[in-house]
């Protein structure tokens, strides 16, 4: 048979070009594609123009020439992976009667290289108060804690090298580092400081009054705060200009976090809301429910996919805020006090005593998948990890960027755990801040270059890409504008035309519009149309009884 | 159970003892959160920029002349040297690398009109006092005598040399084509429209297809002739006298005009009836219009005192340039290198300018290359937001032009707002519209 084949590829008779093409290319051409579509997937800038549907020339050719370029720009990037040299942690049951939430930090530790084992570590600090804060830098370097009865330290963690300590005898609500780690902001009883990373006091925010909850937004250098009235404050670190003042009318808040996306401010409320702020607006952008007591907890993820909170009532909701729909929520054992999302999307809840971390299938098992009986009570999904239970009542998780690292702040100081699988791997030394190994000079470059770059808080909103969009609306609008001779819209003539009957456009605009007894030009040529219209259909009705006969009459009816 | 948790040494990121640290990248886009406002903030930055580092003036060369520079002639073979005429009958050659003054002459009575070089690098220029003369100005001394003369019947206007013939063509009532070999003061040949005796204002030789031939006259026409039948081609007559003819160097058949109505008009010599382009900004006739080497821009020179520079494709201008002391300008031309230009004015002084205001010529090290594209490249993308096509316009001008520009714009308004009243009240169809491209054309004979 093979003989026979061979035979006859090479009988010059045959020169179909199907029969002699072997199968390589066509799965060569498969793979190609599929990677091309994956590289579309991770590294695209949304959908394709189709080209071909465009009637000018000129313009299809430009298009399909800047396609090409972002089509190729993707494949580059996804080409460029090979050079990623990490990758991630994990934690992987070898048997199916392991479970990795049983794992203990010691385990851990002594499976890890040296190096990793030694970034698990513990902060006795009894008698200086509940830790309420621990922060670390936005390259992960440094880390800032801060207990309720005034004590502040920064440090090197993984040096173990002490920055500052300041004891400042005051309550301290929060704290926060700024741009990079070369100074930091605390909340403290009545106004926020900001401190120097040697612990100088640089300023006093005399307007930022009273303030609970702080967040920093790095690429627009806001420091936004919200004070126990309940008041939202922006201010410009580079500038030291108030930019926005916006009272939330919603009492003390609860709870504050920042889409790290998009830089909207998500504030949990007394009542179970949660609000969405842009400095560009006076009232919130969206108002959600997710709990029927004060929200606790907020965490957005890294890509701004997924918010996560907990409130008093003991859920804790998850929500796709891309659609402003809840994916699920389910009960915990007690109220979360604290989360958050790591980059690889690994979600530390901290409540009494305990942290547990899940891992990202908690954004992606929605209520519909979940089976009828369990929809109504959905249970805790099994966590990834779990730690504490020995008496130590958390206050605050964070996750150390681009470290397999969680941090911990409680009553009695600090604790750092190790959780494989949490951290980037892979950072981008300039990408501004977010270099772990930065040397000052690069820190000081990067600083200027940020500073150039700064974004203006006008360029804040939901979706953070419409800058350099045509504002289409607005140009119909402007031109509706501009036509200033144009004659003004009648609106009954076009509610004459909309439809008759019993719930007639005309009917419904008499019923709704308006008081019953103003009369005014508007309503009596409403009213008159709505007669001429009555009239007609009466007429109509009467031909048509005749029409009929004696017999049928009955059918004919109004509106037919 | 399987544990793995990252570890990066931070040997492995700088070696010990080096000071060069590695930059790994990870071009993950929720990495770099912001794209788009990073990018228009960064385009805005570069066009702010671009607009500080925008210094067009150069210098002015040497002492300048005593007159007003009328005409220029760039040798063809050199790119530092040019010649420069004045209204005293003063030539002067230029050297522009030391932007100083090489040779001098007086070659005529009073103004010089125009200026080339021959081939073999000697000047030749016309002037009102009916002379032609050839100069010697890389071999004879400064003051020197003419190598030759030839004496016309009338003063002449322009002059132009062939590409590779030692012939070139003068005008005055019409065209002479000479021979520079040939010892007699004769033309070996004479052009001109059967019809016409007016005067022809700039004549100039199609560098690539080398025996086509374009004038101007006072008569308003725009006159195509070809040497081998020795006969006109094709008469245009335009609204106004046009001052001055370009052709394209990279595209043979397409050239510009500078016309008196403020306007320079480009023009396919195969399709005379409409221009290609309307490039109009100017508030004062052109006097002058030059295509760059590279084709694709033009620099032009007009009575309002501005020097101004287009994209051929497009039709405003993409740059203004003045100074306080400059006069009416005159002349103007490209270097040959296309990145710098300059202009004679009525002032007496030739000025150099740089084609591209913020650009600078010194040699670049590749990050600053790179750095210079990638702004270009961010401009190009953001050049529709409002911001930034604002600063990326902005010109400061001269008073008298700003004005004269705001009137002339009201005079406009008014001119299609009197024609559209006329097209409202005449019957349907009488009053056509006409394309802006080809409302000038009044006539086109063959």
């Amino acid at each position: 048979m093979d003989l026979d084949m061979v035979e006859l590829s090479n009988a010059p008779t045959i020169r179909r070009k199907s029969m002699t093409e072997p199968a390589g290319p066509d799965s060569e051409a498969l793979a190609l594609k599929q990677h091309a579509t994956e590289a579309q997937k991770t590294y695209g800038r949304g959908k394709q123009i189709r080209t071909r549907s465009v009637k000018d020339k000129k313009l299809r050719h430009n298009l399909k020439s800047l396609e090409n370029k972002y089509r190729d720009a993707t494949l580059q990037a996804k080409n460029a992976e090979i050079l990623l040299e990490h990758s991630s942690g994990f934690l992987e049951p070898e048997s199916a009667l392991e479970r990795t939430y049983k794992v203990r930090q010691d385990e851990i530790r002594a499976d890890v290289a040296v190096e990793t084992a030694k970034k698990g570590f513990e902060l006795k600090l009894e008698g200086l108060g509940p830790y309420d804060v621990c922060e670390y830098a936005r390259n992960g370097r440094e880390l800032l804690i801060a207990g309720r009865k005034g004590h502040v330290a920064t440090m090197d963690w993984r040096d173990g090298k002490l920055g500052c300590e300041l004891q400042l005898a005051e309550t301290i609500r929060d704290a926060k580092w700024l741009h990079n780690n070369q100074s930091f902001a605390v909340a403290q009883k009545k106004n926020v400081f900001i401190y120097a990373k040697d612990g100088v006091e640089i300023h006093r925010l005399g307007r930022h009054v009273e303030v609970t909850h702080m967040e920093f937004l790095p690429y627009h250098f806001l420091l936004s705060t919200v004070s126990t009235a309940g008041i939202l404050r922006y201010t410009d670190t580079s500038t030291g200009q108030m930019v926005a003042e916006l009272p939330t009318h919603l009492g003390p808040p609860t709870s504050l976090c920042q889409n790290p996306s998009n830089a909207i401010l998500h504030i949990g409320h007394q009542k179970g809301t949660v609000t969405l702020w842009s400095p560009n607006s006076s009232t919130p952008l969206v108002k959600l429910l997710p709990h029927h007591g004060p929200v606790r907890g907020l965490a957005v993820d890294r890509s701004g996919r997924y918010m996560v909170s907990t409130g008093q009532d003991r859920r804790m909701s998850v929500w796709d805020i891309r659609m402003f729909k809840e994916v699920h929520t389910h009960h915990l054992r007690q109220p979360g006090a604290t989360i958050s999302i790591s980059d690889r999307d690994l979600t530390a809840v901290g409540w009494g005593t305990q942290v547990f971390i899940f891992k990202s299938d908690l954004f992606t098992k929605s209520l519909d998948s979940l089976d009828p009986s369990e929809a109504a009570q959905p249970k805790v999904p099994a966590p990834y990890m779990a730690w504490g239970g020995e008496g130590q009542t958390i206050s605050r998780v964070r996750y150390c960027p681009f470290e397999d690292v969680l941090g911990i702040s409680h009553t009695s100081g600090f604790s750092s755990i190790l959780v494989p699988g949490a951290g980037e791997p892979n950072f981008d030394a300039l990408e501004y801040g977010t270099n772990p190994y930065e040397t000052t000079k690069q820190r000081q470059e990067a600083e200027v270059r940020a500073l150039l770059n700064k974004l203006q808080p006008e360029m804040i909103s939901l979706d953070p890409n419409f800058v350099g969009n045509l504002d289409l609306a607005s140009a119909e609008q402007r031109k509706r504008e501009k036509d200033l001779d144009a004659k003004p819209e009648d609106k009954i003539k076009k509610l004459k035309e909309r439809g008759r009957g019993r719930n007639s456009a005309l009917r419904r605009h008499l019923r709704k519009r308006g008081q019953k007894n103003v009369i005014d030009e508007e309503k009596v040529r409403a009213r008159e149309a709505l007669q001429m219209q009555n009239g007609r259909e009466r007429e109509k009705l009467e031909r048509l009884e005749v029409e009929y006969g004696p017999a049928l009459a009955r059918f004919a009816r109004k509106g037919a | 159970m399987k544990i793995k948790a990252l570890s990066r040494s931070t040997s492995s990121h700088q070696a010990p003892g080096s000071n060069v640290a590695r930059m790994p990248r990870n071009l993950d886009p929720a990495l770099h959160p912001f794209e788009r406002a990073r990018e228009y903030t960064r385009a805005l930055q570069a066009t702010k920029l671009e607009r500080m580092f925008a210094a067009p003036f150069i210098a002015s060369l040497g002492q300048g002349h005593v007159d007003g520079v009328y005409s220029f002639a760039k040798d063809p073979e050199s790119l530092e040297h040019f010649a420069s005429g004045s209204g005293d009958g003063v030539v002067k050659v230029w050297d522009l690398p030391s932007q100083e003054e090489i040779w001098h002459g007086q070659a005529h009575e009073n103004i010089v009109k125009g200026m080339c070089w021959t081939r073999d690098k000697r000047l030749l220029t016309c002037g009102s006092d009916k002379t032609i003369k050839l100069f010697d100005p890389y071999n004879t001394p400064a003051g020197s005598a003419p190598t030759a003369t030839w004496l016309g019947q009338s003063a002449f206007t322009g002059i132009t040399h062939h590409r590779s013939l030692p012939s070139f063509a003068a005008s005055s009532s019409s065209i002479f084509i000479y021979d520079v070999s040939r010892s007699s003061t004769t033309p070996t040949q004479t052009l001109g429209w059967p019809t016409s005796v007016e005067t022809i204002t700039a004549v100039s030789f199609n560098q690539t297809e080398t025996s086509i031939l374009a004038s101007t006259a006072t008569d308003r026409a725009v006159i195509l002739y070809d040497l081998r039948t020795s006969s006109p081609l094709h008469r245009t007559v335009l609204t106004l006298a046009s001052n001055a003819i370009s052709w394209n160097p990279m595209e043979a058949f397409n050239f510009a005009v500078a016309n008196e109505d403020h306007n320079i008009y480009i023009f396919d010599m195969r399709q005379m009836k409409r221009a290609l382009n309307v490039l109009r900004d100017h508030v004062a006739a052109v006097m002058d219009v030059e295509f760059s080497p590279t084709g694709e821009e033009l620099v032009s020179a007009s009575y309002d005192r501005t020097v101004r520079l287009w994209d051929r494709a497009r039709g405003h201008s993409r740059d203004i340039y003045h100074t306080k002391r400059m006069q009416r300008v005159f002349a103007c031309a490209w270097t040959p290198d296309a990145n710098y230009v300059l202009s004679g004015s009525d002032d007496g002084n030739v000025r150099l300018w740089r084609a591209r205001a913020s650009s600078r010529q010194g040699v670049k090290s590749f990050r600053e290359r790179q750095k210079l594209e990638y702004d270009d490249a961010l401009k190009a993308r953001y050049a529709h937001m409002p911001e930034i096509r604002r600063i990326a316009r902005h010109r400061h001008l001269p008073k008298q032009v700003k004005k004269a520009a705001e009137i002339k714009g009201e005079e406009i308004k008014a001119i299609k707002r009197r024609e559209e009243n006329e097209r409202r009240h005449s019957k349907k169809g009488k009053v056509r519209r006409r394309s802006e491209r080809e409302k000038m054309v009044l006539a086109t004979e063959q």
